[in-house]
This record gives structure tokens, C-alpha cells and sequence, in this order.
């Protein structure tokens, strides 16, 4: 392959285009009629989902079994098997698509290729159980698009994600790839470019939402010999995997948007800092990179211009603080990954004291599509001062596990229930947080706000990297505080007092809190020394740990008293709280729990009611587990 | 210039300016305590982390710390706001919790920043003191004592070991909680390429990092009737002991440390000068045989010769430079240099068995307490010094031994070896064993009597200093520098064949030994530096003979015993050899 100039950018992207027309086709179809060569279809692709979450559900053998059975039939020439990014429904996962009909396979077992190559593509004919039911319904969905999991969806970061190889640079491409690139390098001025991104109003989706095209600007009036691009992929929220979805179903949005980036601020380096605990989408990225060096879109004198840009991955140990864009800089120069105070800003001294612009992934990934498009495409989507749409990452206590991507705006009960299908096992919803470790955690009465930045800050939280997870009537908002005190204690980097000494104060109180030994005094030290840490410590990190105390104290006060004043966890979730005894009534006297007690703490005699001594009991839960007469009583 | 307000005040400042600074432009004193900045010299650490000086400022959402934050036109500050008071106060007792708090016998005690600051911020209790405590195992080293139970991570040391002296033994270790500043895989420190220059312990707050104390020892000796204990004091001692009794800096107390140490009952109190003297004489001499075989086409010759009296640097080359070791002289250290000679010499005249004498040496220096023990300056295991005490103990000695040391009167050295120049004198700050040299090497080369004998051009506290001394038309070029950081990047210069100097001084600690590890704590006050530098060249001036070669008693000991410089019995007491050290 010779490297491309920007005519043959365009050249290609006509024959990529054609490659990619029976995918094309799918957005478009209207019935769930169903292709297959035996009805008259001449081609047809078989998408199967090669993220991480299906990976780790064996479709790798998946594609290998539809693979052998095209062979097997002879039909290659009509049938493709393409692996893609993330769909986003990862509850449903693995996922097979068939194109041009769109027929969305779940939970696919490798040993159902088989059946989906015969009886569809051949035969014309689904594969009913493997159809998504709508649990409201219970009528089968196959076209994707009808799916409420999709329907309030907008995918704009995601929009290559689960639909082209991301290991195929042309089939980006053929998606307008590099043609943000290539026009901004021929017609465009950097300010120009950036003037767009100043327009459209997209704001940074690491968590803080500096609007992009400020800080794109800030760095561009640095005059430096060297300038860097740097793309921060350091995910480290429990439970978010949107940069992930992202590098590994379309890693060439991020690289172009780097080196528009680079030529905005004029810069010739980019460097991506991934934690190495993304084996795969590091693959991806490698691969990426390798092929728009082979094709001229990154490299020296790209497409032919005299714009310099090549790109570099560094990778990090998977410390969350490195997610900081001072402590991320400093690990990449090979220093201990901890933030330092800003101002300078990276934008005037960042790498190696270098100007530097950090951007998030999630943020790059829809700079080329806001530049194909128009600001003004993006500026009409989303809120007053949230444009354009969010990645988020569904966990928790929710039906449908998965990856959204939602305009800015969309409320809470839209994610949850309409997106997410509701609480898990229909039980009552408690609380969502978002906003990772350092979010906080909304309740009922925030279901109906449109979220954005601004909004979620008001609430108490924030949008963070985009992390929501759902908690219903069996989570004690207590220990969640705690669960989330005790990440941000651990990964604290120990440089300032308040976040090093403070934070471990906050947890040690929630701890004795969470054990009955809390006083109602503690209760407004944990307020007085949460406000002193958020207003005192010195990066991000220490200045929103302890969100999750303060917005679970503003929430649900009554469950922290309840706790110290009436040693109740009305979730049974602390331990040292519960008291377990035997109902008269109900036992039989077997003598199961007695055996089973690892703490010798059951007395009784054969086939007369036993009881546990309360001093001894150790609230293990084992007796519950062993009596079949459902005796045993926990309070 | 832009104006801002502070507190009450209007005051016009230079924009680039921290909050810190221009507050004390109007008299406002903001509390630090990991922040350290030794004006005139490269002693800074800044990574406001302690959170204790943080303010207010209008529009801004957080507080902010005094001591990094710029002034910008129009700032509005607030240093003692009650959010700002309550949060300082917090903070301080967020550190209390985690601090063991044993004041009362801490080596710190009423020397301690921590201290200092809680009781200004007026902490009557700790609120959290029933939380969990970071517990570590104390360290003791032959120079440094360290128990990182008391480390409130404001990681002075850390900023000093790597960006001052390049060494690197220290640095942050864990995260959370549990982070520390600690030696790499956990070593100790004796394992690490720690110089034992000390300068941790010159700029640790609190009493995580102090010297090794030997005032058991001395005690032991002085009290027992076999021993005869003799002192010898360094140069930089005299004029920094009175700091702890109240005196200015830089004010001379010789006499009346000579009758302390004579009170406290040592029998003989001679000075580590006279031994200075010896090392110009030997690496004076050094220098010009050096000198003499470059000018013959000797290709073989190493120059530049760098000068070796600082024991820290010793460790340095030895750790890093281990294909450099011809270039430094052989010299010994003064003190070592007096051991030798007391222990041979003066023992001999006096008839004292040498396992019945004990030499003391008196140091500014904590190193030197390591250089005690090496085996080069051992006689079939005997020390020729058996121990080295630095200046703080000394002081404390001096209170523990009830000696009122205001009122005290004068006493000379005794003889023979209390008898120094003005050259010894200086020894004591960066750029002092240079102008000491030049000064005997010029006349011993020229047999000139050298016509301006202060040599300005190698005195001052900048990090590196050059000077030409025209010698008889030979241009000899020296270099002076301080700190390991200099020192490194003129071993790196000298190793990649850029460095055209004739001769190199070096001085690991800030200042040379007048900012030594082992002084009265100067508390990040740069003045004190410079004000003992004064004292070193008054008394330099003062004196009647200015020139090692002159001094009469150093005249008669060659004479008598040692013959000529560099040969026979002065090369086999006075020099010594060097060895690869480095960490594999």
C-alpha cells in the first residue's frame, strides 16, 4: 500500500464505501423480514462482537465456528464474518448480527453457528430463540433498532463501535474516516478548527467538562519547539468501560482526532497513556497506528502536506490518580504518577515541560464527527450548555448491564428504566450513582432531571467519566459511602495531608459507623471534615472523594441515624448490626445449623427449637444457608 | 508589578510572586511546613502538599496554598478567614493523628516545626487521634537515625536527596495511607548510595530524620580514667555553636567552646585547623606535582585533581564515579589527617598507649561520623578517630554537662596542634579549601609572595564558580562547587572529556560544612548561611598568618616527623585510597 495523498483518501473511500453498503443498508431497513440467499439476498455479513465482555464469553470461538460452517457450505464468496467493537448490550452478550437485515442474535453459544449459518443466511429463517424477548412484552425484537434498550440511544461516540472491524482501516474509512483530517489540513487554519470545537460546545467527557476548544486554544498560544498531544485512556472508575469500548471498536477516531488536535495546537508527537490492563484495546491501538503509518494518515508529511504527526503509546500501571492529567504526564516521564498544582495548566507546561493538551477518549472520538457534520449538527443535540451526547457505562442492580450512549439531557428514569429496563429482579430502586468513586449518589427525587454537568454537579454528584451504578432496597447507603472511601483511600497517592490522612479519618468513621459504634457526634464530623478535604486537598481526586459520604449523609440521613442511634441496617448489608436467632416454631431441632456453625454458637438438644448465643455468633450466615425450615431470623 | 490585597493590606508585588511571598512584603506570616526555600542556594522543595498554608482567595472555589500559588492583578486574599482557620487547623491535627507525639523525648523536642505550628494554631486536642497509626521500624545508620514513625510526608528530604544532591536513596514509596518516603525495594538506607551527607536531617521538620548520637559513648569515655579523650573541633563548628545558645549567626565563640569542652572534661582540646593546615600542605602539594608533570608532557597525569576533605563527596565518587577514582587527591580529611597525627606523633611524645586514647572529632558534618568508621583509617582496628559528634550534640553536651554557656571565659587550643592560619579558617565554607590552596601553591610555585591574598573570584554561594590564577603566566583554572547535583554534572562533564579545569573543589552540602548536616538547624533561613560564611572570612582576616606553609607548628611537625609532603611518613598517615563502591 503507497501512502495515500488526499485524493486517494478519496478514492478510497469510494471503494471502501461499497464494502461496507450491505451494513449501510441495515440502518435503513424498515421490516424484520428476514435475508438469507435462499430468498434472493446475494450478500450478507455476519457481525459478531470482539469486545472484551463477549471475548471473555468465548466469541472468538464463535466467529471460528461461523467461519468453518461458511466453508463448510461453500458459500464464502456471499458470506462475511466480521469482527466488531462493543454493541453495548453486554447483558445480552455474545452478540451475532446478520446484515442488511439487521437480526440482533443474543447470548450466542459457539455452538450455534452452526444453526444461524443454515437456517438464516442460507435458509432465510431466524433463529427464534435466539431473538431478544422484550420482558414488557414478551414478544421477540430482532431488529436492534426496535429494542428499548436502543431506541432512546444517539450513538455519535460510538457510532463505529459494533458496526465496522476496527482492525480494518479501511472500513473507518469508508465511515468518513480521515476526512475530517484531510479537510482541515487542505482548508482549514488550526484556529479555524478550533473555532468548530469551540462551536459545537463539546466539553471534555473525562469528568470535569473543560469546554475542548478553550483548551485546545490554551495550548495553541504556547509557542514551544515541541508541543504534545496527549490521549488520556487511564479508565480506571470500578465498572466504566466506555474509553475501553471505544479504543477497541474504533481506535481510529481517537488517532485522527489526535492529529487534528496536533495540527490545532501544533504539535507533532501524540501519546496515548492506556493502563496496561487493556491488553486488547492496546492490541487495537497498535494495529491502528500500524496501518495509518502504512497509509500516510499519521507519519511524516501526512497525506502529502508538510504536517508531522506520529503517535506513541505509553502505558500505565493502573493507578486511578493517573487518570489526573498532571499525575498522567508525570507518569509518562517516568516519575511517580501524583498530581501536582495547577497552575502551570499542561496547556503551558505539560510533558517534559512542554506545552500539552490532554483529552480524554471519549472526548477525541467525536472531534472528527463534529468536524465532518458541522458544530451546528452538534450544538442542536443535547442541553443549554451540555452539547452533544455521553458514554455511559450501566452496572449495578439493573436489568440490562451494558454500554449507552445518550443525548446530553436525557433524564435518569429514561437510562434507567426505559434504557436499563429497570431494577434488577423488580425490586425497589434506591439510588444511582454516577460519576465513579468521586460522584455521588441521587436519589428518586433526581430521577426526572435532564442530566448534564451542570445539573449533576447541583444535585450533589457529577457526570465524571461516565460510571452509573444502580442501587435498590438491599444496598445500605452506609457501606456504599464506605465501599467507595475505601477505593479513593487505597488509590490515594499520598501526597497531601487532606487526602492521605483525611480520607482515612472519613472511612475509619464510616467503619465504626457501619459496626454500631457510631455516635451522632460523628456524624457531624464526618460533614465538617468531608467539607475540609473537598476544600483543602490538592488534585481532583482529593477534592471529590468524599462525595459519596456527603451526598449519601444529604440523602439518607435517617439510615445513618438509624444505624447509630438504633444499630439497624434496615439492607442487612452490616454484619455487626444483625442479630441472628432461631424461631421456636419453626425448628425442627435437626441440628443442621449446629453442624455447620463454624463459631459453636447453636445450643440445643436433637429434635427440641435450638438457639445461638449471640456472643458467639460470628453473623457468617452459615446456619441460614443449612436450615431448611427457614427458621432462622435475621434482624 | 500588579497589586493585590492581602488581609487588610494593599501591596504592590512582582506578578510571578507566590501569595507566601508578597504576605510577607505586609508583615503576614503564613504557617508552612513541607515548604522549604534556602535563598542562595538551590535548597528549595515546593510540592504544596501539607495543605497548612492555604487561603483564601475571592473566586476561587478551593482554598489555595500560599506557597505555590501566583499572585494575579487584583487577587483578593484572605490569610486568616474562619473557613481558612478552620481548615489550617484540621489540617494540622489530620497530621497530630498520625504522629506518635512523643514530644517530651523526641531528639526534636523544642527544635521541632510541628511543634512550632501546632502551637501557634492552637491545637488543644487531636480528634482523631484513635485512628490508626502508621508504625515503622527505626533505622540506625553509623551517621543517620531514622524513625519514619514521626515522618509527616512533607517529603523535604525526598526534594533535598534528589533534586539538590542527585543522589536519589530517597523517595515516595506506597500509596494512600501507608505512602512513605523510603529507600528503594525497602533497603537499608547503608545499601542504598547514600552519601550520609545528612541533608535530609538538615531540613526534616520534625524528628524523623536525625543524627546518629554518640553522646553515650563520649560520655563512657570521658568519665572513664583509662582513657585520655582529646577533641579536635572543625572550623564551621565556632561560628555556629553560639546559634544554640541564643547568639547571632556567625558569631565566633571559639575561646568559649574551648573551655566547655575542657569543663566537660576532655583532657586535651586541640583543632581540626591545624589538621586543615596539613591537608594544604599535602594536597598543595598534590596540586603542584600534578601540575609540574602536566607542564613536563606527562599525558598521563589526572587533572583536573579534585579535592577530597568532604567525606560525603568521598561516597559520592565512590558510588558513582568508580573510573574517576584517580582524579580526586589522596589527602585525607583534616580530622582524619589529625587522627593519624595524634594518634602516631603526639601520642608517641606523650606516651599514651594508643588503645588508652581516644580521639573526638567535633563536626559540622553527619558523614563524618560514617568516614570514623571506614577501614582505610584503622590501625589493626583501632579508629585514628574513634568517633565524631556534630555541633547539635555538642551543644547538648555543653547544657547536659550544666555548663552556662553565655558566661563562659576564653581558652586557647592546646599545643602543639591547636596552632592554625587563616587559610584553615575557611575551610569551612564552599570556595574556603580552594582560596586555602591557592594560597600555598602560588607562593610555592612562583616563590612569590602572593600579592592579593583574598581570593574573591572562588568565594560567594553560587552552585559553581570559576576563576583563572595566573601562575607566573600559567593560567590555572579552578572550579568551585557545591551541592552533589554540581558535583554530578562535573563528574559527568569530566567523564565525557568537556571539563578544562586545573583543579575542582567540591562540597556536598549547601554552602559547604558552614551549611553542614550536623549545624544548628538553620530552618530554611538563608541568612544564617551567609552570616556564617562572614564569620569564616572575619576570622580568616583576623588572623596573623594567613598561609598554611607558614604556620610554625605545622613547619616543626614536618620537621620533626612527618619529612616532606607526599612522601614517606606524610603519604603513609596522610593519604589515603579510594575504591569502587558502586551499587550493582
Amino acid at each position: 500500500m503507497k501512502t495515500l495523498n488526499f485524493e486517494d483518501l478519496t478514492q478510497l473511500r469510494k471503494k471502501a464505501h461499497a464494502e461496507l453498503n450491505v451494513r449501510e443498508l441495515s440502518y435503513a431497513a424498515t421490516s424484520e423480514e428476514s435475508c438469507g440467499l435462499a430468498v434472493g439476498t446475494e450478500h450478507i455479513q455476519l457481525l459478531c462482537c470482539g469486545g472484551t465482555g463477549c471475548k471473555a464469553s468465548n466469541s472468538a470461538k464463535i466467529v471460528d465456528n461461523l467461519k468453518a460452517a461458511i466453508e463448510a457450505e461453500g458459500i464464502a464468496d456471499k458470506v462475511d464474518v466480521i469482527v466488531t467493537g462493543c454493541f453495548g448490550f453486554c447483558e445480552k452478550g455474545p452478540i451475532v448480527k446478520v446484515m442488511p437485515d439487521n437480526t440482533f442474535y443474543t447470548q450466542v453459544k459457539p455452538e450455534d453457528a452452526e444453526e444461524i449459518v443454515k437456517e438464516h443466511v442460507i435458509g432465510g429463517r431466524k433463529v427464534e430463540r435466539l431473538l431478544y424477548v422484550d420482558p414488557k412484552t414478551q414478544h421477540t425484537v430482532s431488529d436492534s433498532k426496535h429494542m428499548d434498550f436502543y431506541r432512546k440511544q444517539l450513538r455519535v461516540a460510538l457510532r463505529n463501535c459494533g458496526f465496522i472491524d476496527p482492525e480494518n482501516i479501511e472500513e473507518y474509512i469508508a465511515r468518513d474516516g480521515y476526512a475530517a483530517l484531510a479537510n482541515a489540513l487542505q482548508n482549514q487554519t488550526p484556529e479555524e478548527v478550533i473555532e468548530v470545537i469551540k462551536q459545537s460546545g463539546l466539553r471534555g467527557r473525562g469528568g470535569a467538562g473543560f469546554p475542548t476548544g478553550m483548551k485546545w486554544g490554551f495550548a495553541r498560544n504556547y509557542q514551544a519547539e515541541n508541543k504534545y498531544v496527549v490521549c488520556n485512556a487511564d479508565e480506571g472508575d470500578p465498572g466504566a468501560f466506555m474509553d475501553r469500548s471505544i479504543m477497541e471498536g474504533d481506535p481510529h477516531s481517537v488517532l485522527e482526532a489526535m492529529a487534528i488536535c496536533a495540527y490545532c495546537i501544533g504539535a507533532n508527537k501524540g501519546l496515548i497513556y492506556i493502563r496496561a490492563e487493556y491488553p486488547l484495546a492496546v492490541h487495537r491501538l497498535r494495529i491502528a497506528i500500524e496501518q495509518a503509518r502504512e497509509y500516510g494518515l499519521i507519519g511524516k508529511c501526512v497525506l502529502g502536506s508538510d504536517f508531522n504527526f506520529d503517535v506513541e503509546i505509553r502505558y500505565g500501571a493502573g493507578a486511578f490518580v493517573c487518570g489526573e492529567e498532571t499525575a498522567l504526564i508525570h507518569s509518562m516521564e517516568g516519575k511517580r504518577g501524583e498530581p501536582t498544582l495547577k497552575p502551570p495548566f499542561p496547556a503551558e507546561s505539560g510533558y517534559n515541560g512542554y506545552p500539552t493538551n490532554v483529552n480524554n477518549v471519549e472526548t477525541l472520538a467525536n472531534v472528527p464527527i463534529i468536524l465532518t457534520k458541522g458544530a451546528e449538527w452538534f450544538a442542536s443535540i443535547g442541553t443549554e450548555k451540555s452539547k452533544g451526547t455521553k458514554v455511559f457505562a450501566l452496572a449495578g442492580k439493573i436489568n440490562n448491564v451494558g454500554l449507552i450512549e445518550v443525548p446530553m439531557g436525557t433524564t435518569l428514569r429514561e437510562i434507567i428504566y426505559d434504557i436499563g429496563g429497570g431494577v434488577k429482579n423488580g425490586k425497589k430502586f434506591k439510588a444511582v450513582q454516577t460519576g465513579g468513586p468521586s460522584g455521588g449518589c441521587l436519589t428518586e427525587k433526581h430521577l426526572d432531571i435532564p442530566i448534564d454537568y451542570d445539573s449533576l454537579t447541583a444535585a450533589g454528584s457529577m457526570m465524571g467519566s461516565g460510571g452509573m451504578i444502580v442501587m435498590d432496597e438491599d444496598d445500605c447507603m452506609v457501606s456504599v459511602a464506605k465501599f467507595y472511601l475505601e477505593f479513593t483511600v487505597s488509590e490515594s497517592c499520598g501526597k497531601c495531608t487532606p487526602c492521605r490522612i483525611g480520607n482515612k479519618r472519613l472511612l475509619e468513621i464510616l467503619t465504626r459507623i457501619t459496626e454500631g459504634k457510631g455516635t451522632m457526634e460523628d456524624l457531624d464530623t464526618l460533614k465538617t471534615l468531608a467539607a475540609t478535604i473537598k476544600d483543602t486537598a490538592l488534585c481532583g481526586l482529593g477534592q471529590t472523594s468524599p462525595n459519596p459520604v456527603l451526598s449519601t449523609i444529604d440523602n439518607f440521613y435517617d439510615e445513618y441515624v438509624e444505624h447509630v442511634k438504633q444499630h439497624k441496617c434496615r439492607s442487612k448489608q452490616c454484619k455487626a448490626l444483625l442479630t441472628y436467632s432461631i424461631n421456636p416454631e419453626k425448628c425442627k431441632g435437626c441440628g443442621a445449623c449446629k453442624r455447620g456453625c463454624p463459631a459453636d454458637a447453636i445450643l440445643g438438644d436433637l429434635r427440641k427449637p435450638h438457639v445461638i448465643n449471640p456472643f458467639k455468633c460470628i453473623r457468617c450466615g452459615m446456619c441460614q444457608s443449612r436450615c431448611h425450615f427457614d427458621a432462622i431470623v435475621v434482624i | 508589578m500588579i497589586t493585590i490585597t492581602i488581609d487588610r493590606h494593599e501591596v504592590v508585588v512582582p506578578a510571578n510572586m507566590t501569595i507566601l511571598d508578597a504576605a510577607k512584603v505586609v508583615n503576614v506570616e503564613i504557617p508552612t511546613l513541607c515548604h522549604i526555600n534556602l535563598e542562595g542556594t538551590c535548597l528549595k522543595s515546593n510540592p504544596a502538599s501539607c495543605r497548612l498554608c492555604v487561603v483564601e482567595v475571592e473566586g476561587n472555589r478551593n482554598l489555595v496554598p500560599a506557597c505555590a500559588t501566583k499572585c494575579r492583578p487584583g487577587m483578593v486574599v484572605h490569610t486568616s478567614s474562619p473557613r481558612v482557620l478552620r481548615a489550617r487547623k484540621t489540617v494540622a491535627e489530620l497530621i497530630l493523628s498520625d504522629h506518635p507525639n512523643d514530644c517530651l523525648t523526641c531528639p526534636k523536642c523544642s527544635d521541632c516545626e510541628l511543634q512550632r505550628l501546632v502551637r501557634r494554631l492552637n491545637c488543644r486536642n487531636i480528634p482523631f487521634k484513635d485512628g490508626e497509626r502508621m508504625e515503622r521500624k527505626k533505622e540506625i545508620t553509623p551517621a543517620i537515625t531514622r524513625d519514619m514513625s514521626k515522618c509527616i510526608y512533607c517529603r523535604r528530604c525526598e526534594s533535598v536527596c534528589n533534586d539538590v544532591q542527585s543522589v536519589g536513596a530517597l523517595g515516595a514509596v506506597g500509596r494512600g495511607f501507608g505512602t512513605i518516603v523510603g529507600t528503594a525495594f525497602g533497603k537499608t538506607l547503608g545499601d542504598t548510595n547514600c552519601t550520609y551527607c545528612g541533608q535530609c536531617v538538615a531540613v526534616c521538620p520534625v524528628g524523623a530524620l536525625t543524627e546518629r548520637d554518640y553522646a553515650e559513648e563520649l560520655i563512657a569515655d570521658i568519665t572513664n580514667p583509662d582513657k585520655v579523650v582529646i577533641a579536635q573541633t572543625a572550623p564551621a563548628v565556632r561560628y555556629a555553636l553560639g546559634e544554640e545558645f541564643g547568639l547571632k549567626p556567625g558569631t565566633s565563640v571559639t575561646g568559649k567552646m574551648v573551655t566547655a569542652l575542657k569543663d566537660m572534661g576532655f583532657d586535651y582540646v586541640f583543632d581540626t585547623d591545624f589538621g586543615a593546615d596539613m591537608t594544604i600542605m599535602e594536597e598543595g602539594y598534590e596540586i603542584l606535582d600534578r601540575l609540574k608533570k602536566f607542564l613536563a608532557g606527562d599525558k598521563t597525569v589526572k587533572l583536573p585533581i579534585m579535592t577530597s576533605c568532604c567525606p560525603a563527596w568521598v561516597n559520592f565518587y565512590e558510588h558513582e564515579f568508580p573510573d574517576l577514582l584517580d582524579y580526586p587527591s589522596s589527602a585525607k580529611s583534616p580530622g582524619q589527617m589529625f587522627g593519624a597525627v595524634a594518634k602516631t606523633y603526639w601520642a608517641d611524645k606523650m606516651g599514651i598507649p594508643r588503645d588508652k586514647l581516644v580521639v573526638v572529632s567535633i563536626m559540622p558534618c553527619l558523614a563524618k561520623k560514617y568516614e570514623c568508621g571506614r577501614p582505610e583509617f584503622k590501625v589493626d582496628g583501632n579508629p585514628d578517630v574513634d568517633y565524631s559528634i556534630s555541633t547539635r550534640e555538642l551543644a547538648a553536651l555543653i547544657r547536659r554537662s550544666n555548663i552556662s554557656f553565655d558566661s563562659l571565659p576564653d581558652s586557647d587550643f592546646d599545643t602543639p596542634m591547636g596552632e592554625s592560619t587563616g587559610a584553615a579558617a575557611i575551610f569551612g565554607t564552599t570556595g574556603g579549601v580552594m582560596e586555602a590552596a591557592l594560597r600555598t601553591v602560588y607562593e610555592v610555585y612562583t616563590g612569590k609572595t602572593l600579592p592579593h591574598i583574598d581570593l574573591d573570584q572562588v568565594r560567594g554561594l553560587d552552585g559553581v564558580r570559576e576563576a583563572t590564577i595566573d601562575l607566573d603566566g600559567f593560567p590555572l583554572k579552578v572550579c568551585v562547587v557545591h551541592t552533589l547535583s554540581n558535583a554530578r554534572m562535573i563528574m559527568n562533564k569530566l567523564r565525557a572529556g568537556e571539563l578544562d579545569y586545573h583543579v575542582v573543589e567540591v562540597m556536598a552540602c549547601p554552602g559547604g560544612c558552614i551549611g553542614g548536616a550536623g549545624q544548628p538547624y538553620h530552618h530554611g533561613d538563608g541568612t544564617v548561611l551567609r552570616a556564617r560564611q562572614r564569620a569564616a572570612y572575619a576570622e580568616d582576616a583576623g588572623k596573623q598568618l594567613r598561609k598554611s606553609h607558614e604556620n610554625p607548628d605545622i613547619q616543626r611537625l614536618y620537621q620533626e616527623f612527618l619529612g616532606e609532603p607526599l612522601h614517606g611518613k606524610a603519604h603513609e598517615l596522610l593519604h589515603t585510597s579510594y575504591s569502587d563502591k558502586s551499587i550493582k
